[in-house]
């Protein structure tokens, strides 16, 4: 079994976010970047489908130099092949899902695997169209996933509980949290991941369909007031505020 | 013409489905455009309901294969019959089936996709979306340079407003083939509660509850209030027991309710994300200056496992939630 799974480069879950000076994107100073923890999860997937089935995995993902920190980090933890995708970054997600399937389309994978959203645009929108662009089945934010005979059974969340989506590979598959417990790396496999060779290529695709023409922070929420006195009279203050001046009941 | 993916459940159109028509009508008539519903499954029981929120006309796509949810099947349904009816605006809600079938739509349809939006507007002829970005951190305006412009809209943000239409009924072909994957079955497991992104009220708990046996009482007051409870990421990754489709954050579910009780959490820049668009927020927390004070309309310093309680016994006393 082939496996692929995509990857992307995405400001640490604890960034402040600050928007640059052209108004519209995000200003990278001090920003920590990471693998996707969404990722991790669909990494880890493909590493146990390795490890189980004998798959072979490569990662990749669409970006610059930078981004190669996420392909070393999936060579220590067991990737075998990993590929860097060059991108400029201002891809939208139509664009990025086609240059991800100009990427696949050849290659014979049996499964995609990916997070079902990158933490930044989150539109959760490049696994579903990248499986209608590859012609492949889907099964997104995904919590449970086996593989028998060509044939695949996910569980995926919905509302109030999940469901039970059952097909044929090749598949797109979207990883949520919960899926798996992501392996640390060993020391290892961090140092073997320095010999393995990123190998890099240019793909065409789509031109973007979209584009941020200005993003802003929120406005900030004014701090507002503390109820005294002991836990019966703070209760009964507190819900008679909410029913009598902010009127939610 | 605009036209609205539309959700049936149990013979009813859904709720987040009724607000994405009414916004679909909204920019219906800052256009000049006609609105069309469209609905998918092996019936169209409900669909008449679309009327009530404005649609000039009501597609219905009835094929005993559709009779469960397949994406490819349910994507390629939605192309069609936006292609038929030469759709230039599609939508749908932002709920789990629109999020998996209308961005696979989108590339079908060689359109872009803007995925959750909080706000829709036409300018110039084009669509134009605001949308919450890096989990509620910033917000994105997205405009669109593609022909066919497809768009989920987050539920509980727009009002679904009652405003009667034609409604014309008409059937549209089914797609036909094997389909990729198919729904085989649902797994309930939240006892037939709102989903938390579709709750009015949440009462979420964190590292202060100390185990996931004292979720109980979040849940009693959760029940006393008509709302649901979550967790912060602390508490669900400290073994509890809590699901993973309880939390609230940049790696769980982002919500905006128009009440939002934290009990226990100190207010991670990650948790700060996923709910600082609800309208109310009410803070309880021991500690005088976690964070989380600091975007609270209200806030109680005090023992959560004391003030839980009471909160409960006066919401009872006061008949709170009791219409819900």
């Amino acid at each position: 079994m082939k496996i692929l799974v995509c990857l992307k480069q995405v400001p640490d879950t604890e960034t402040k976010i600050k928007v640059a000076g052209d108004g519209k994107s995000l200003d990278p100073t001090d920003v920590k970047w990471i693998t996707s923890p969404y990722d991790e999860y669909a990494l880890e997937e493909g590493l146990r489908l390795k490890e189980s089935a004998g798959a072979e995995v490569t990662v990749a993902t669409v970006g610059d130099d930078k981004a190669k920190d996420v392909l070393r980090n999936a060579f220590a933890l067991g990737a075998d092949h990993a590929v860097l995708i060059k991108g400029d970054g201002q891809g939208d997600t139509l664009a990025t899902a086609s240059i991800l399937a100009g990427f696949a389309k050849d290659k014979g994978f049996d499964l995609v695997l990916s997070g079902n959203k990158g933490l930044g645009g989150d539109n959760s929108a490049v696994g579903p169209m990248l499986a209608e662009l590859l012609g492949y089945a889907q099964a997104n934010v995904v919590v449970k996933l086996e593989i028998t005979d060509g044939k695949f059974r996910a569980e995926r969340e919905i509302e109030g509980g999940t469901e039970v989506v059952e097909g044929s590979l090749p598949a797109v598959v979207t990883a949520q949290k919960g899926l798996n417990e992501p392996r640390y790396a060993s020391l290892k496999g961090i140092m073997a991941a320095k010999k393995k060779t990123i190998e890099e290529t240019e793909v065409a695709g789509h031109a973007p369909a979209t584009g941020t023409l200005a993003m802003t922070l929120p406005a900030a929420r004014a701090e507002g007031r503390k109820l005294e006195g002991d836990a019966a009279s703070q209760a009964k203050a507190l819900m008679d505020a909410l029913k009598n001046e902010a009127k939610v009941f | 013409m605009i036209l609205v993916f539309c959700e049936l459940k149990d013979g009813k159109l859904r709720k987040p489905s009724a607000e994405a028509l009414s916004e679909g009508r909204r920019l219906a008539d800052a256009s000049g455009q006609q609105l069309g519903a469209l609905t998918v499954g092996a019936s169209a029981d409900g669909a008449a309901d679309a009327a009530k929120y404005g649609a000039d006309s009501i597609l219905t796509c009835v094929a005993p294969s559709l009779a469960s949810y397949s994406s490819d099947a349910f994507a390629a349904a939605i192309a069609s019959a936006a292609k038929a009816k030469g759709a230039t605006i599609v939508l749908g809600a932002a709920t789990a089936m629109g999020k998996d079938a209308l961005p696979r739509a989108a590339a079908r349809l060689d359109a872009g996709y803007a995925g959750d939006v909080t706000g829709l507007s036409m300018e110039g002829g084009k669509l134009q979306a605001q949308r919450p970005v890096y989990a509620g951190k910033a917000f994105a305006t997205t405009g669109f340079t593609s022909a066919v412009q497809v768009a989920t809209t987050r539920p509980n943000v727009f009002a679904a407003t009652e405003k009667t239409g034609p409604g014309a009924m008409e059937s549209v072909e089914a797609p036909a083939g094997d389909f990729k994957a198919i729904v085989k079955e649902i797994l309930a497991k939240g006892g037939g509660k709102v989903d938390l992104t579709e709750a009015n009220v949440i009462v979420a708990g964190g590292r202060g509850l100390k185990s996931g046996e004292n979720f109980k009482i979040l849940e009693e007051l959760a029940d006393a209030l008509g709302g649901v409870v979550g967790a912060s990421r602390a508490a669900v990754d400290a073994g509890w027991g809590l699901s993973h489709g309880i939390q609230v954050g940049q790696t769980g579910k982002v919500v905006s309710p128009t009440l939002y009780i934290a009990a226990g959490i100190s207010g991670a820049i990650q948790h700060l994300a996923g709910m600082s668009s609800s309208k109310y927020i009410v803070a309880i927390n021991k500690d005088p200056d976690a964070p989380i004070f600091k975007i609270a309309d209200y806030g109680i310093v005090g023992d959560l496992f004391e003030v839980v309680p009471e909160l409960t016994k006066a919401a009872k006393a006061m008949g709170i939630g009791a219409h819900h």
